[in-house]
Order: C-alpha cells, then sequence, then structure tokens
C-alpha cells in the first residue's frame, strides 16, 4: 500500500512538473496577446522601437537571419511585403534573434552586409542578449507575427509562415502573412491565423 | 500486369500491417517498403541512392505499427545543430538495428539542390541510417501530422512502436538519446 501511494505520489508529481515544464516551454504569443515594444539595435546603429512609427497600423514583426536557407528563400518575398504594405501602414520590422557567437553568420556585421546586398527596404534588428525572441516565442527562422496597433495596444493577429511554398515563390497558393494584413486593414476576421513552416531552430 | 503487382504491393502493405510478416531488420533494408507510395524521384550517387517522398508516401512510415521501434530524425545538411547530433543517431543505429530499431534521417534539404549538397554529404559521412528526402512544400498541412506540438524547427524526432509514442523538438546527445530510446524497447 505504502509503494502504491509513492508511486502514486511521484506518479502526480511527473504529471504536474511535465505539465508546468511543457506550459514554460510553450511560452509566448498566442493570438489576442498584447505584444510588447522593444528597443533593439539597427543596422545603421540607430535604435529602433515600434512605438517610432507614429501613423502605422500595424506592423509585421519577422524574425529571421543570414544564417538560415528557409529565411534566405524568403528575403526577396520579405521585401516585396514591406514595400506594399509599408504605404498602407504595416511595415516590416525584422529580428535577428540568433546568438552570433553561436552561428557567426549572423553577426551584426554580417548582418549589414547581407542588408545592403540585398537591399533590405525595412529595418534589420539584432535582438542583443536574446531577450525579444522569447517573449514572443518565436520558435524558428523565419516566424512572422503580425501586430495590430489599437489603443490597448499591440495585438498579435497572426502567427507563423510568410505563405504556403518555400521552395518557389510562383507556386504559393496561400499567401498567409499578405490575406491577414489585408483582413487586419480592412477590420475583417483573419481566416488562417496560425500556420507553421520548417525552419531554423533559434541559435541561443 | 500493373494491377497484378498492384495487387501484391497492398498485400505486402496488408500483411505488413498485420504483423504477419515480421521483416528481419537487416543493414539498409529497402525502406521504401514502409512508405505509403512511391518515390516521386530517385536520387542516385556514385554508392548511395536517395528516394524522395511526398508527405503521404512518410506517413505510411509515420503510422506503422509493427513489431519495430522507428526512430525518426528530421534534419537538413544546413542546418548546423542537426548535423552535430547525426553522429549519435548513427551510433544509436549500430547499437540497436539488430534490436528491432529502425533509424531514419529525414532530410529537408532543397530538393532542388540534394544532389549538389545531400547527396555527396551522405556519401563522404557513409551514413548507415535510412536517408529519405520530403519534398512537400505544403509544410502548415503535414508538420501537425507529425505532431501537434511541433513548431518547425529542425532538429525535431519522433520515437514511435505500437504502443508508445515520443515527439522531441529539440538536440540529443547520444547519452540522452539511448535514454529516451530505452524507454520505448524495455
Amino acid at each position: 500500500m505504502k509503494t502504491f501511494k509513492t508511486l502514486l505520489f511521484f506518479g502526480l508529481f511527473a504529471v504536474l512538473s511535465s505539465f508546468i515544464v511543457s506550459r514554460f516551454y510553450n511560452d509566448g504569443y498566442a493570438i489576442g496577446d498584447k505584444a510588447a515594444d522593444f528597443k533593439l539595435k539597427n543596422i545603421d546603429g540607430k535604435m529602433v522601437s515600434l512605438s517610432d512609427y507614429k501613423d502605422a497600423k500595424g506592423y509585421l514583426v519577422i524574425f529571421t537571419c543570414n544564417s538560415c536557407p528557409y529565411a534566405v528563400a524568403y528575403e526577396d518575398r520579405i521585401i516585396a511585403l514591406d514595400k506594399k504594405y509599408k504605404e498602407l501602414g504595416v511595415p516590416v520590422i525584422a529580428i535577428n534573434p540568433n546568438n552570433p557567437q553561436v552561428q557567426p553568420k549572423d553577426s551584426f556585421e554580417e548582418m549589414k552586409q547581407r542588408a545592403a546586398e540585398k537591399g533590405f527596404t525595412y529595418p534589420y534588428l539584432l535582438d542583443e542578449g536574446q531577450k525579444i525572441f522569447p517573449q514572443y516565442g518565436a520558435k524558428r527562422t523565419p516566424h512572422c507575427f503580425l501586430l495590430e496597433k489599437t489603443e490597448e495596444g499591440n495585438i498579435v493577429r497572426y502567427i507563423g509562415a510568410i505563405d504556403d511554398n518555400y521552395q518557389d515563390a510562383a507556386s504559393v497558393e496561400t499567401t498567409y502573412v499578405a490575406n491577414a494584413i489585408e483582413a487586419m486593414l480592412a477590420g475583417k476576421e483573419i481566416d488562417v491565423k496560425n500556420t507553421k513552416a520548417i525552419g531554423c531552430s533559434i541559435k541561443i | 500486369m500493373v494491377r497484378l503487382s498492384f495487387n501484391i504491393i497492398l498485400m505486402l502493405l496488408l500483411l505488413a500491417g498485420c504483423n504477419a510478416a515480421p521483416e528481419k531488420p537487416t543493414e539498409k533494408e529497402d525502406i521504401s517498403i514502409l512508405m505509403a507510395s512511391q518515390p516521386k524521384k530517385v536520387l542516385k550517387g556514385e554508392r548511395v541512392t536517395i528516394r524522395v517522398y511526398d508527405f503521404n508516401g512518410l506517413e505510411g512510415l509515420l503510422n506503422r505499427e509493427d513489431d519495430k521501434t522507428y526512430v525518426v530524425n528530421f534534419w537538413a545538411t544546413w542546418c548546423k545543430p542537426c548535423i552535430e547530433e547525426l553522429p549519435s543517431f548513427e551510433k544509436l543505429n549500430a547499437k540497436y538495428n539488430q534490436e528491432n530499431v529502425t533509424v531514419v534521417l529525414v532530410s529537408l534539404d532543397f530538393p532542388s539542390r540534394a544532389e549538389e549538397l545531400l547527396i555527396p554529404f551522405v556519401e563522404n559521412r557513409n551514413l548507415k541510417s535510412h536517408v529519405l528526402l520530403l519534398d512537400d512544400p505544403k509544410m502548415n498541412t503535414w508538420i501537425p501530422k507529425v505532431d501537434k506540438e511541433w513548431s518547425g524547427a529542425i532538429p525535431a524526432t519522433v520515437i514511435f512502436n505500437r504502443d508508445k509514442r515520443g515527439f522531441y523538438e529539440k538536440s540529443f546527445t547520444f547519452n540522452e538519446l539511448e535514454k529516451e530510446l530505452l524507454g520505448f524497447i524495455n
């Protein structure tokens, strides 16, 4: 009987602790959460915050980097999104979440270089100290968070992939992010609010 | 004739599914029999052959219920932490493939560059575990079918047999991986 009780106790403990661990592990924003602002260094050396964009209606925050081929495959599409939606009040804010000591290709210098080569039209910030990506719950690069600026703060409206074909922009069937921005700007319900995609794990 | 061979394949699949014909684990058995469909492409290097599947094909493997334990690792040649943990999976394969454990390395390399990057990598490293290439851009459809908790980051690993299933979105050392596997085969 005693063994049974002990077993029960340990079983319960295991179940509870795994629950706590998984809660902790999955921490990050869900749709409808209020997203925190940040102050991170851009490739031009200036600090950038969401609140700097006085006229923005929202923000497309994308955790991305130099070193991940999936992120690189999306660079042109991110530039196109920024060009199109910045005009409509939803600029792209790119954040490199990787630790440059673990992945030297994602150093501040290399970020500058890549941005110049590709002609990034958006800020490309370094998550120095890696405080912001865990707050958002970014798990991989690229990982998008669409925020709507409201009186209550910046509300998370969409989390996930840019579209449904990383291999070939011409074969894309559903442009998840663009659809979400369009719906958000029109004040409509976003059809698909969460999507998954393969990406590189964030280097910590 | 086509119909006949189709029936034979179907029969084999059914037999395997019912576990009436347990396969003997041999090194580099042909795993195409474990898949649910024919490969969409077969890539041939000098020393290795890599079959390319869409998720429908891979799903057959992921849902197998026979007497084996499967360790399925999602990786890519460009993924640094994946490459770092690859020797652990190779070691696991070498140590346990005679004990009804099948290690499958599912590459998520860009299909357009597989011949240039994946084939030489598998040849140079002399990988003994099964390697296949998953070419299915509809990631939002198939990622949750592998595991609903998976964010899509790699490396990621599924360990399963007919009694138990575990999903791991993390890197493994050999000791961690072996410890996890022992929870399935003991």
